[in-house]
């Protein structure tokens, strides 16, 4: 191996820090950037959740935020309330919980994982990272523009998304935006056919498919869903930018903007849904599954236990996957599609609950009878198992075509998607913070303030989307910048969406703050934290066989061999209730 | 202001809580990755106490806020949704506190102890066939009933079943019924004018909206006539707007004057007995709609939330939706004994800064007469008449 070579090369601080090829420096350096995206992400929610809690009442604090401009006496712009939106959902869905997770955990642990000395292409992995850079340095300056940033909902429906005349951030805010997601995607792309390669060819002697972590299946599977729709994203984006600026008509026809007659005809608004969706539907398991495969192995570290049916997780994995392709015109039901189609979408999207409701009976069933050791990541893994049952179960509500013209565009919607992906990948992610921390940073995170963090992100988390709910059943459409239009024709229901509003803002702003606590321990500890052992969980996988002190090539020395699979936790007949994937089976012992 | 003071003391408290919560650990000399069987205790105590507050709190919201206030379905095929909801919230509920009830229970009862050994048990066929066909059973109750109410909701109107358009535009709506014949009268947005807001098609309004070209045509011509002598002066920006306007509107001209070789006016339905409102959109009750929408900008949503029906207005793009209306507005306000309850057709697609605002009140009247009173007051011809 050419990396071996290379273990003892002299580095200087910008190939060791910046322009590093090594994928545990990639990895953090996405986890950072990750971070600091989210603190923009959550911070716009923030800002949002104060409008509507307390609409139309002067608050000094947006005022200081958004200045004159954008909240004139303290009350916030309508166009910059649904900027807020747009960017908050943007970020969120892509550059924290695609970006972030799938690039953070994807780099760290495939090569650790499986016995490599880093990825297949150590220089596109770091293109891979400085092209999310460059997008996610895009994507916030959009919020500093004269016009505002995009504001036509992250899922930039046109023609709203195509005429600066229709709504103010249509003009220079959506090209920023759109050029953004153009690099990102590409960073996506090169990021994923790299994981790919890496767990296809660079598994080490003995690591066979079947003996692979869970957390490598989620990483694997999800690189190739990326791969697959990605560039129909790429190519959705690309027709909207010939709308924008050359005058095509993709997905125009017959329009008035801003009393002026537009010429272009016989596009489609519809198609622009079609080819977003088919990216938008996959992306949601781009977000969960890597969450899931994390949890996978947190679960059964931290439970003492193999983790139940791994067989069934790997199909299950696999069966999402695949249905996940077919299932996008669920979110297009009331679009005017043809309703047959609105039929076959219904049943193959009910379909997907069967492999989803696999694997949260196989996380239980992991945990009964089990050791269970309430680290900070087991706490959060349990957290996302609850977040995971709770947001999917209300998935079969939004699936029934005719349940579904009654929620569409509601609050509803939204408080169902934000448990299922944002609350479950992003209690994932945390988890996967916390666990493998000691393997980014030779350091441990402060336990103690890992659980009061825990506790609060859980239940604030939980105070704003439950509520959220009812307010959605109300029939509340989402997006709206005030619900003061429900004085016209319902008082009662008027007051209820208020009362409701701000108890979820309250818990929005308490669980906002929370996270301060998570900073200071996650920074704290990178300088400051106690030492960490070798294999602080007592953990089978192979990352854990590496030195404390990261090298480049990961292992001194030969390469580990893998004689069994990462699960044999409490195995009778054993001493420990660990057996790492290095230690080869007894005379007569099954492998499971 | 408040805001301001709990960030900077939230920062100030994490940050003590930290040194404290990293000196005692340096006392005790134990290491962060040994959690205690206290510290097991504690936390299987939290998960209950969590676990209580959010299962009974889900209970206090769904008593105190049955159906969010939403009265009953006003709508037939509202009804059938309402059903189909209750059926698919008991198998919801029962999902949602059995798994999670399950997870935390599991959680506490097995928390570990120093000296405990977990069960070896990685897999069990015959488990994971159970709950594979389990969740596929309840699955194939709920598709083939979810499919069935589609399909009713979804299928041709009856004969009889009034037609109205609805015509969305930022961000307001207007209602054009199809008046006598039940037909409207054809419409194209490019005779969109002033006077003509719905862009209907009539030879009359062809024949003015190719004259209003031809003068838009001639006026810029005008200037960009008067530019190049010299005698107008415009930045070399908008002499280039001004003349690709032009040339915009030649070819627009064009395809009208295409339009009105291949008009056949016996063919052509005209919306003279159409009529149409701004004001309020009332329906009689008992009777069915068949509701046309279309959009003059962007995507619009029309819901009418109270009789469980939406449909996305789609610009360049005629979408459907029928209902019928049950209980009147009267019956209405005496089931939620609100006085001044109204129905609502709301926006419920992202149109633009004004789109939480974008609403058309609905009125069910009790019977024909009711609405033929309201019509006679407050609808119009959609044609201008000159």
């Amino acid at each position: 191996m050419s990396a071996h070579a290379h273990v003892h090369q002299k580095e200087s601080f910008i190939t060791k820090y910046i322009f590093s090829q090594d994928h545990k420096m990639i990895g953090k350096q996405f986890l950072i950037t990750a971070i600091f995206m989210a603190i923009v992400g959550v911070f716009l929610s923030v800002l949002f959740r104060i409008q509507l809690g307390w609409p139309g009442e002067s608050n000094s604090f947006l005022n200081a935020f958004l200045g004159d401009t954008w909240a004139p006496d303290g009350v916030m712009h309508r166009g910059m309330y649904l900027g807020l939106v747009t960017i908050h959902g943007t970020i969120m869905v892509f550059f924290v919980l695609t970006g972030g997770l799938s690039g953070t955990f994807s780099n760290i642990l495939i090569p650790l994982q499986i016995g490599a000395r880093d990825m297949a292409s150590g220089f596109l992995n770091m293109l891979s990272y400085w092209l999310f850079l460059l997008s996610s340095i895009l994507m916030v300056y959009g919020l500093f523009l004269e016009g505002g940033p995009a504001n036509a909902g992250w899922t930039i429906y046109p023609p709203l998304s195509i005429f600066e005349q229709t709504i103010s951030g249509s003009g220079m805010g959506m090209t920023v935006w759109l050029l953004s997601m153009t690099i990102f995607v590409a960073s996506s792309l090169i990021g994923s056919l790299n994981y790919i390669v890496t767990v296809l060819n660079l598994r080490t002697k003995g690591m066979k498919m079947t003996r692979m972590p869970l957390t490598i299946w989620a990483f694997f599977v999800t690189a190739i869903i990326g791969v697959l729709s990605f560039p129909v994203l790429v190519s959705a984006v690309v027709l909207m930018l010939m709308d924008r600026l050359l005058g095509t008509s993709f997905y125009i026809s017959d329009v008035i903007v801003g009393g002026e007659m537009m010429e272009q005809s016989g596009g489609s608004p519809i198609l622009f849904e079609h080819l977003f969706w088919f990216l938008g539907h996959p992306e949601v398991y781009i977000i969960l599954l890597p969450a899931l495969g994390l949890t996978s192995e947190i679960v059964s570290t931290n439970a003492r236990k193999p983790i139940f049916g791994y067989r069934a997780m790997i199909g299950s994995i696999l069966a999402i996957a695949f249905l996940s392709f077919i299932v996008w015109g669920h979110h297009m039901f009331v679009t005017g599609m043809n309703p047959f189609l609105g039929g076959v979408f219904v049943f193959t999207t009910l379909l997907i609950a069967i492999p989803s409701a696999v694997k949260v009976f196989n996380y239980i069933t992991t945990l009964w009878k089990g050791n269970l050791r309430f680290t900070p990541a087991m706490l959060f893994s349990i957290g996302l198992v609850s977040s995971f049952i709770t947001g999917g179960i209300t998935g079969i509500i939004l699936a029934d075509s005719a349940l579904d013209i009654q929620v569409h565009d509601t609050m509803f919607v939204v408080a169902h998607f934000h448990v299922v992906m944002g609350m479950t990948a992003i209690l994932g992610m945390f988890a996967g913070v916390y666990h493998w921390f000691p393997k980014m940073y030779g350091r441990m995170m402060n336990t103690k303030l890992g659980f009061v963090h825990f506790w609060i992100t859980i239940i604030s988390a939980y105070g704003v989307f439950l509520p959220m709910h009812f307010v959605g059943i109300g029939g509340a459409p989402r997006r709206y910048y005030d619900y003061s239009v429900y004085e016209s024709f319902d008082t009662h229901q008027f007051e209820m969406i208020m009362d409701l509003n701000v108890v979820i803002s309250v818990f929005a702003i308490i669980g906002s703050i929370g996270q301060i606590i998570f900073l200071a321990n996650f920074f704290y500890s990178i300088k400051h934290g106690q030492k960490a052992v070798k294999n602080p969980w007592k953990s089978n996988s192979l990352e854990w066989t590496t030195p404390v002190e990261h090298i480049h090539g990961n292992w001194p020395g030969e390469l580990p061999t893998v004689y069994r699979w990462p699960y044999d936790y409490s195995k009778p007949g054993a001493e420990e209730d660990f057996i790492p994937q290095t230690v080869p089976l007894k005379e007569g012992e099954e492998e499971h | 202001m408040i805001g301001w003071i709990i960030t900077i003391v939230g920062i100030i408290t994490a940050t003590q809580l930290m040194r404290v919560s990293v000196l005692a650990r340096k006392l005790n000399g134990r290491k962060e990755e040994d959690i205690s069987d206290s510290e097991n205790n504690f936390n299987a105590l939290l998960i209950g106490v969590f676990g209580f507050l959010m299962l009974t709190s889900v209970i206090f919201m769904i008593l105190k806020y049955k159906n969010g206030y939403l009265p009953q379905a006003a709508s037939e095929h509202g009804q059938e949704i309402d059903f189909l909801f209750n059926i698919n919230w008991i198998i919801v509920f029962i999902v949602y506190f059995s798994t999670n009830i399950a997870l935390l229970y599991f959680s506490i009862k097995y928390r570990g102890k120093k000296g405990n050994t977990a069960y070896y048990f990685p897999h069990d066929n015959k488990l994971e066939m159970i709950w594979t066909i389990i969740p596929a059973s309840a699955l194939a109750v709920i598709i083939i009933l979810g499919l069935k109410t589609w399909n009713d909701i979804t299928s041709k109107p009856s004969d009889n079943a009034k037609v109205v358009e609805l015509f969305g535009e930022q961000f307001s709506w207007t209602a054009r019924y199809a008046g006598d014949d039940n037909k409207l009268g054809y419409a194209d947005y490019k005779l969109t004018t002033g006077s003509n807001p719905l862009g209907l098609v009539t030879p009359e309004s062809l024949e003015a909206s190719i004259e209003d070209m031809q003068s838009t045509v001639d006026k810029l011509k005008d200037k960009l006539d008067k530019a190049a002598e010299g005698k107008e002066v415009y930045s070399v920006a908008k002499e280039k707007e001004m003349e690709l306007k032009m040339e915009k509107y030649i070819r627009l001209r064009e395809r009208l004057l295409k339009m009105k070789e291949r008009m056949n006016p016996n063919k052509l339905i005209v919306a003279n007995d159409d009529f149409m409102t701004k004001m309020e959109l009332h329906l009689i009750k008992d009777q069915e709609y068949m509701f046309i929408f279309r959009s003059k900008d962007v995507m619009h949503s029309a819901y009418f939330p109270h009789f469980r029906a939406q449909m996305n207005v789609v610009p360049g793009m005629r979408t459907k939706f029928k209902f019928k209306p049950i209980i009147s507005t009267k019956e209405m306000r005496d089931i939620t004994g609100n006085p001044d309850f109204n129905y609502v057709l709301l926006c419920n697609k992202i149109c633009g800064e004004g789109h939480s605002n974008m609403k058309l009140i609905v009125v069910v009247d009790e019977t024909e007469q009711d609405f033929l009173a309201w019509k006679k007051e407050n609808t119009k011809s959609p044609i201008a008449k000159n």
